[in-house]
């Protein structure tokens, strides 16, 4: 708690106790007053200050108005019919009671979140005359060598020179199995060093690093609303007034009519209903829990590694009816693997060798597969007259041999005829030395092993529709499509191709649901920002995905997306059960009290009680269940 | 230009009152109060100086709410 709870909390208790001892004492009339205006003024001073205020100041129907008139009313009664001020100081007390649990329950969800969020490095350890100086992160230039010492976080994102360690990652991902990385590898700011000390030459600034990206990215979430947070602020400025109206009209009509007709008017009885009125309509519970809920589900989804942009985007999630992924890098690996090395007359290593250096100059993602496959260095100077048959194949000399690579079809046009070349499908590369088949080298691009899981998943989420967009050719979108359990597939897409498909299947959604787009944000950038929502899977790093996608999966796992929509439904079942739960006690307790057969204890359950069942079902949003 | 301060106010009503109110300051092209992280992002209007543009928005958003706080 801080100053400010503290000192409400000791006026409540101060208040009760006094309240306690008044009700003991046999004062009667006058005294009896000035002795209950005590605790009520130790309880509400601030309220009727605020109100006073807020009427100087043109701000009329605020809680602080209707507690203050309701309170003030109840004492004027009590004051003329027959001494009660126990509920005057009972509605005040209540309500301050109701104003600090809240204020409590958000300060913790709040703590909650900035722990979760606590990513933010303080320091960078730069050397400076052979010493470690620790410096402001946003004051280490792009290209200096940074230390990270075991236990520290990653301030500034770069490339190890120097050491090997482990990283836990779960302040990004959420996921708690470390990571190894040696000299060489990239690491992300935000992660926490483990096992070894690191030399890091940075490779951004501060600002573009992954971790200030991230929190910005956080902090501003709240700014994009989603719709039933614009309903309850326009709800609030149509709904006080009304009420207020009403409960003056319960005040005036009824009197009047009973005039009319003959009867005594009964003033009190009705101006104390129309009090009881005021307390029973306050809108707190609904204002404050649906914000609540949002920066809750915003909050448990970041702490799954699930970043999203904004309420608006936790909203659509749940109203996604057809789900469209990129192949490459979403559902598959998106790195070719050597699967199997078949030679014809030499050895394995030597058939890759020779291939690894054919490909040495290439940034075909099969030729990085063949180089990562081989894994030592090439000496570049050993391999000469290398040449790219676009889409079938490089010949090149390396060592004084002629090397050919590529498709079945370009192996057959280089070796000579009578040697047959047997057809193995898509992702085979078959290598010939000295025009001579001297084997071949199977390549896959794996699918990830949530993948089809992810699919059957969505599926019981309620998608209806999934489909597949590739650049790929048929053969191989499809078989990808086959065994992850894709509902349509469409293949041989130029970039600008996937756009214009995602339109269309847009225009055909329309009115039914939301469309979402996963990717990795390798090259799909523009679907992902044509999307109504898209999804940016593994997005560590890349900063295309982050400045494009509505919410972020900060590692490759298929299944987040699952979590995600989870994650969204159940703050948007939060947030209609409170709605809901909130407007029918409210409406309830106000025809109650209309009709007599409720009193002013009666209306402030509906108030604060409400509002504190309501807070604690919001606060729930924040917890995510794990897998 | 656009600029998030730090701000400090009790509830979430209060809070959508400070939004209304400093949207009607001159000078500010659109403003966003975010309750639960207790952010105010103002968007600028080309040109004018920032921190006189805060005090007016301080000032209107101390009318509808008297313990506000902005930090600027």
């Amino acid at each position: 708690m801080n100053r400010k709870q503290k000192k409400i909390l000791a006026r409540i208790i101060l208040a009760a106790l006094l309240v306690a001892v008044i009700s003991f004492l046999p004062a009667e009339g006058i005294p009896k007053l000035l002795l209950f205006l005590v605790p009520y003024l130790v309880i509400g001073y601030d309220i009727l200050i605020k109100a006073a205020r807020g009427i100087i100041n043109g701000q009329v129907f605020d809680e602080n108005f209707l507690m203050a008139i309701a309170t003030v009313g109840a004492l004027i009664i009590g004051a003329l019919n027959g001494g009660d001020y126990l509920e005057a100081v009972a509605v005040m007390l209540f309500y301050q009671t109701g104003e600090l649990f809240q204020s409590y329950a958000v300060g913790k969800s709040r703590k909650n979140i900035s722990q979760l969020m606590d990513i933010r490095p303080d320091y960078a350890n730069l050397e400076c005359d052979g010493r470690l100086v620790k410096t402001d992160p946003d004051e280490v230039a792009v290209g200096s060598t940074i230390y990270v010492k075991v236990g520290e976080r990653i301030p500034i994102d770069g490339i190890i020179t120097e050491g090997s360690t482990e990283l836990n990652t779960s302040a990004l991902t959420g996921e708690s199995m470390p990571r190894s990385v040696t000299v060489g590898d990239s690491v992300i700011s935000g992660c926490v060093n483990m096992s070894g000390a690191i030399k890091v030459k940075t490779t951004k600034a501060f600002g573009e690093s992954t971790v200030a990206r991230i929190l910005d990215l956080v902090e501003n979430a709240g700014s994009r609303k989603s719709r039933p947070e614009g309903f309850i602020s326009k709800f609030a400025r149509v709904y006080t007034p009304t009420v207020c109206a009403l409960a003056l009209a319960l005040m005036v009509f009824p009197p009047v009519i009973s005039i009319i007709l003959g009867d005594s008017p009964e003033f009190f009885v009705w101006i104390y209903r129309g009090l009881s009125f005021l307390v029973a309509s306050c809108p707190c519970a609904l204002v404050i829990s649906i914000p609540l809920t949002f920066f809750g589900g915003l909050g448990g989804a970041s702490k799954a590694g699930i970043l999203i942009k904004g309420s608006n985007y936790l909203e659509m999630l749940s109203k996604t009816d057809t789900v469209v992924f990129d192949k490459t890098g979403t559902l598959t690996e998106g790195e070719f693997k050597v699967t199997e090395i078949c030679p014809l007359g030499i050895e394995k290593r030597e058939l890759l060798r020779y291939a690894a250096y054919a490909e040495s100059a290439s940034t075909h993602p099969i030729a990085n597969g063949i180089r990562r496959a081989y894994g030592e260095e090439i000496d570049r100077s050993r391999v000469r007259n290398i040449s790219e048959h676009s889409g079938n194949g490089v010949t090149a000399e390396v060592d004084g041999v002629s090397v050919a690579l590529g498709k079945r079809a370009f192996i057959e046009s280089v070796i000579s005829s009578e040697q047959r070349v047997e057809e193995l499908g898509e992702n085979a590369v078959f290598l010939a030395l000295d025009q001579s088949l001297a084997g071949y080298i199977l390549l896959e691009d794996a699918i990830k092993k949530n993948s089809a899981l992810t699919l059957k998943a969505l599926k019981k989420e309620g998608i209806s529709r999934t489909v597949m967009l590739s650049g790929d050719n048929r053969k191989v979108a499809e078989r990808v499509a086959d065994s992850v359990g894709i509902d349509t597939v469409y293949s041989e897409l130029m970039p600008d191709g996937k756009v214009e498909m995602i339109e269309k299947i847009i225009s055909t959604e329309k009115g039914r649901g939301k469309v979402a787009f996963v990717g990795d944000g390798i090259n799909d950038a523009p679907v992902l920002s044509r999307a109504d929502i898209g999804i940016a899977m593994g997005a560590m790093g890349s900063d295309a995905a982050i400045e494009a996608a509505d919410v972020i999966l900060m590692d490759d796992d298929p299944l987040k997306i699952v979590k995600a929509m989870r994650i969204s439904k159940k703050a948007l079942r939060i947030v209609y059960e409170n709605i809901i739960f909130s407007i029918a006690v409210k409406v309830l307790a106000l025809i109650l009290v209309a009709l007599g057969a409720a009193d002013m204890w009666i209306a402030i359950f509906a108030d604060v009680g409400v509002m504190i069942i309501a807070v604690l079902n919001a606060i729930r949003a924040l917890f995510v269940k794990g897998e | 230009m656009k600029k998030s301060y730090k701000i400090e106010v009790d509830c979430a009503n209060c809070a959508a009152k400070m939004e209304t109110a400093a949207s009607k300051v001159e000078g500010v092209k659109a403003v966003s109060v975010n309750f639960m992280t207790l952010k105010m992002a103002v968007e600028f209007d080309e040109g004018v100086e920032e921190s006189a543009v805060m005090k007016k928005v301080l000032k209107v958003c101390r009318k509808v709410e008297s313990d506000c706080e902005i930090y600027f």
